[in-house]
């Protein structure tokens, strides 16, 4: 039987969760004061997910950055995956917000897009 | 130039107080922004987590700011950029320069404070040592990563638990820096539990709570800091030493509002939130002119910024069109007590207020299973239970015309923290 131990962030007020794992499986959660705690705790341990921002390059634009984020959350584990892929990326001005600026990152089926509108310069 | 409104500042506070400055019926209405661009801090702050109470889903800084700034081009408010506000005067003059008109200066109806907040200057840091290239405010790292592209360092340490600091130990930690740890002077962390989480704990960052940075090395550029755990003085404590080789730290020891403007009219300030006091409308005590945002106290969620400058544009509106109106006589003081640090508005006056007040307050300190107790000249009106409280989130409580119209010699209002 293995504990982790996780702060919920559902709400300010930050139960420290507990969860029991055996063999993989969830079979308790304790400290949490209401339900959203347990669906934490169980989402976060067995699926945890994360939207990712970061910038790319952008060519012909009034500033040099775009703002990108995936476009839905992505498993957490690929964070650092997309940040590499999203590395040395050039994007040409105008962009809108919205855009899609890399399709599908790393499998994820998740599209990365612009999350800035930027003219020509 | 003349204007019925300008607006101080085009970030989330300036747009959202134009666009409802514009709905409630002003026609003449001018936003002066410093910046290239309109959105003000937003723009670098291109993490998630904005609009979840305005939008209903989790935006990005920008994504926030480009929804309030197309309202505002689609509603036809104007706007300068690049236009820096020099001075303002009492009779409602405002001077401001920016390189294609030079000096000029602009009669208003109504003045808006939206500019901002700004960081506390590490001036204002005990720290020993010489001053080295490599130690930056987390603000201006977070702008030189974002917008500028350009990496602040390799090997980080973090004085001071704020948003700021926090989000940015993640961007540098994703951007391949190695972020060692953040030091806390306080018992508790400064930014919200969410970044706590998913800022550190995501990428195993330790959070040093009771300690401090004593200690800086290197005279070019930093080479290392010394960190040591503080008594409930704040003292550090000898033999607690930890050294840590890094090139940058960041310092992110909270931000102060940017109240030059304010000052230069004697408007009156709250010595605690550094930000004007202003009644229900938020109006300070200058008459016409109002503030909102950062500039009037500091907020954590740009959602609340944007809900108390509507309040802020509506209200210029409203004594532009009809003047004030107001009798100081009418004002009901509120005050906070026994762990409120403050409370925005500081009086309501119960003839003008519409059907409820919102009122914002931080507290002092970490209080759980605690009552926020209202009363009204001495007579509890209000009780709500908060399973917890932390200075790093902003409280609110709604006080209704209705109950204070019952009362109508009452003095003052004062809110506070009661046990059981
Ligand atoms: C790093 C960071 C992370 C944050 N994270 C979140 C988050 O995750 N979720 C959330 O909801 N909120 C977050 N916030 C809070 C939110 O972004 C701010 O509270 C909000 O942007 C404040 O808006 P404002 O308009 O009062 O100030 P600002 O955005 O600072 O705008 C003030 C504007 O006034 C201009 N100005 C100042 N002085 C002058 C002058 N003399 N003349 C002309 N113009 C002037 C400035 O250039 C600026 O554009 C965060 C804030 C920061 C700093
Ligand atoms: S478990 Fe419930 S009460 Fe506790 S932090 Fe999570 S959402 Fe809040």
């Amino acid at each position: 039987m293995k504990k982790r131990t996780l702060t919920c962030i559902s709400c300010p007020l930050g139960c420290q969760v507990t969860a029991e794992i055996n063999k993989g499986e969830i079979v308790s959660v304790t400290g949490n004061t209401c339900k959203r705690g347990d669906v934490y705790a169980r989402k976060e341990l067995t699926n945890p997910t994360r939207i990712v921002t970061s910038t790319v390059e952008v060519i012909g634009g009034e500033s040099s950055r775009l703002p990108v984020k995936t476009r839905t959350d992505i498993p957490k584990s690929m964070i650092f995956d997309c940040i590499l892929a999203l590395k040395g990326l050039k994007v040409k001005a105008p962009l809108k917000v919205g855009d899609v600026v890399l399709e599908n990152v790393c499998g994820t089926g998740v599209d990365i897009i612009a999350t800035k509108t930027i003219k020509t310069f | 130039m003349k204007y019925d409104i300008v607006i101080i500042g085009g970030g989330p506070a300036g747009l959202a107080a134009g666009k409802a400055a514009k709905q409630a019926g002003a026609d003449s209405i001018l936003i002066l922004e410093r910046d290239h661009e309109l959105g003000g801090i937003l723009n670098q702050c291109i993490h998630n987590g904005f609009g979840l109470h305005t939008f209903k889903e989790e935006l990005t800084g920008p994504e926030y700011a480009e929804r309030f700034i197309d309202k505002v081009c689609e509603l036809g408010i104007e706007y300068k950029l690049n236009t820096m506000v020099m001075h303002i005067e009492k009779n409602k003059r405002v001077v401001a320069m920016n390189s294609s008109d030079g000096m000029f200066s602009i009669e208003a109806k109504s003045i808006i404070l939206a500019m901002g907040c700004r960081e506390r200057p590490r001036g204002s840091l005990n720290i020993a040592g010489y001053r080295p290239a490599g130690i930056f405010s987390a603000g201006t790292a977070q702008r030189l990563v974002n917008i500028e592209g350009f990496m602040t360092g390799r090997e980080v340490v973090i004085l001071g638990s704020g948003d700021i600091g926090l989000i940015m130990a993640r961007r540098m930690t994703l951007e391949g820096a190695k972020v060692k740890a953040v030091a806390e002077l306080m018992p508790y962390s400064g930014g919200l539990k969410r970044n706590i989480v998913q800022c550190l704990d995501d990428y195993g960052i330790p959070l040093k709570l009771s300690h401090t940075v004593v200690d800086i090395r290197g005279k070019e550029r930093v080479t290392g800091v010394t960190i040591a755990e503080v008594d409930e003085n704040f003292k550090p404590i000898a033999g607690t030493e930890e050294d840590f080789d890094c090139d940058t730290l960041l310092l992110s020891v909270g931000l102060i509002p940017e109240n030059e403007l304010s000052k230069e009219i004697g408007i009156e300030m709250n010595p605690v939130t550094n930000g004007p006091l202003v009644n229900d409308r938020l109006e300070t005590s200058c008459e016409g002119v109002f503030a909102c945002g950062n500039v009037l106290h500091v907020h954590d969620l740009v959602d609340y910024v944007s809900e108390e400058a509507a309040l802020a544009g509506k209200n210029a509106a409203r004594y532009v069109k009809k003047g004030s109106g107001a009798k100081a006589e009418q004002n009901i003081t509120i005050e906070g007590k026994n762990g409120v640090r403050y409370t925005v508005p500081s009086t309501v006056n119960p003839e003008l207020m519409e059907d409820f007040v919102t009122v914002r307050f931080r507290v002092g300190g970490v209080y759980k299973d605690r009552y926020i107790s209202v009363k009204l000249d001495g007579e509890e009106i209000i009780r709500r239970k908060r399973p917890v409280m932390a200075p790093s989130e902003m409280e609110d409580i709604k006080l209704h015309k209705a109950k204070l119209c019952e009362k109508p010699e009452a003095k003052s209002i004062t809110i506070s923290i009661e046990e059981g």
